[in-house]
């Protein structure tokens, strides 16, 4: 028969690490979110640039980045740029690096299906009131595509949140490392994995009602 | 075989029988999870459509309670959660099943979807031959449905390709532990990284490409 006794009093002790931790990974998940998107934007409208020579690159980039694990590219960041003479970076800001890059290839391909959705009379009717090139976009397009892709913008913000955890490779001390590191010190196995299992499951299903809210508010009325 | 010692061919020729396993057991625990994930997945993604009530529940939490965890953590969870139960599995082993469940839940969403797409019709249209519901999911709904789910269970699989790199934190060596073990020999970083990703990639297009065949050769099937 499994004999385990629980003790919960490991993890009381720990809540602020776990805590600190927790946010730390929010806050890396929503900063390379933030980093992603601007660079994915620049990415969407390059890759439906008609010159191969633009739309080409972002094409390679963004397929690189899709078949490539993760855990791969956080060492290949965190181990490889030092080889090229980009010391100053630490663990954090290496991390963020990755995962914006990371973040950027599929947001591109979000907003790439924003912009294509676009009904085309949109544009059409933004140059019959005379805006210029850019401020169709800035204007009319963007915000739109916007609210068009927000629920697909919300799902990334919470595969981002949860990919957090595996800045662990690399030491950054959030929840999973957090977890593991209580695990050793105090041997409360199951204890350590079940509450940072259900911190993540309550974090990501919070982030999930809250975004469904601002969707909700900023919904197409089509 | 004649290479200058210190460059990356020959220290990718010393290793690479290392390399070579540690492929073998990044395909191996693929297929591995990708099979117990799809028939189970199945199951389960039948249950979240067609199940009693008690049973449709148990499933949705299921998923949605692995669907919100990161793998990772369900990796560690098993490793050592199994460990402590006295339960002796290999890393291997925890990472598979790890990985499985979390393939499960994926597997069942996408089937679910698919079913739930098929329309009502369908099984009016089997129910008013004398169908009854196990040859209507045998010969109308199912086949119609694995089309539908053939896309989204393709993502599936490239996620948990990709996902099998996660089992080298819990010790198993496959293509990126053993990679990362050739690095710590010779410190040949950026080159066996770029190395490793080139055969991520190469395994990912090929799945890619083998399903965009199946569906094109089932493309005349419109309907």
């Amino acid at each position: 028969m499994i004999a385990y006794n629980f003790n919960w009093a490991v993890i009381w002790r720990n809540w602020d690490a776990f805590m600190a931790a927790l946010a730390l990974g929010l806050g890396l998940a929503v900063v390379s979110l933030l980093i992603g998107t601007i660079i994915g934007l620049f990415l969407a409208y390059a890759r439906l640039s008609p010159s191969p020579w633009i739309s080409r690159p972002a094409w390679a980039y963004v397929e690189f980045i899709r078949n490539t694990p993760l855990l791969l590219l956080i060492f290949f960041v965190y181990f490889g740029l030092p080889e090229i003479g980009i010391y100053n970076l630490d663990k954090i800001q290496s991390f963020i690096l990755t995962l914006s890059g990371y973040a950027a290839a599929y947001m591109c391909e979000v907003f790439r299906a924003g912009l294509a959705s676009m009904p085309r009379a949109y544009g059409e009717a933004a140059k019959a009131i005379g805006l210029r090139p850019w401020q169709r976009q800035r204007y009319v397009v963007l915000p739109v595509m916007f609210r068009i892709t927000l629920p697909a913008v919300s799902n990334n913000l919470i595969s981002l949140f949860k990919d957090t955890s595996l800045a662990a490779a690399i030491a950054v001390p959030e929840l999973t490392f957090t977890a593991r590191q209580i695990n050793a010190n105090t041997y409360r196995v199951i204890e350590c994995w079940l509450t940072a299992s259900a911190l993540y499951l309550v974090t990501a299903y919070a982030i999930a009602i809250a975004l469904r809210q601002v969707e909700k508010r900023y919904a197409v009325v089509r | 075989m004649e290479l200058e010692r210190g460059t990356f061919l020959y220290e990718a020729w010393t290793a690479r029988w290392s390399l070579l396993e540690g492929l073998m057991v990044t395909i191996s625990s693929s297929v591995m999870t990708i099979i117990i994930g799809t028939v189970l997945g199945f199951a389960v993604g039948l249950v979240l459509t067609y199940g009693m009530l008690p049973f449709r529940i148990l499933a949705r939490l299921y998923v949605d309670i692995m669907r919100g965890i990161p793998v990772l953590v369900l990796i560690l969870f098993t490793y050592y959660g199994l460990a402590i139960l006295k339960i002796g599995v290999k890393p291997y082993w925890a990472g598979v099943i790890a990985l499985s469940l979390f393939c499960i839940s994926h597997v069942a969403e996408n089937v679910r979807g698919a079913v739930q797409s098929i329309p009502q019709g369908q099984h009016e249209a089997g129910m008013a031959i004398g169908m009854r519901f196990f040859q209507r999911l045998r010969y109308i709904i199912l086949p119609q449905a694995v089309r539908r789910a053939l896309p989204p269970w393709v993502n599936t699989a490239l996620e948990i390709v990709k996902g099998t790199t996660l089992l080298s934190v819990i010790g198993v060596v496959e293509l990126l532990l053993a990679n990362q073990q050739a690095i710590a020999r010779n410190y040949m970083i950026l080159q066996f990284y770029m190395a490793a990703t080139i055969v991520y990639i190469i395994i990912n297009f090929s799945i890619a490409q083998a399903a965009a065949a199946l569906e094109r050769r089932y493309a005349y099937l419109r309907y």
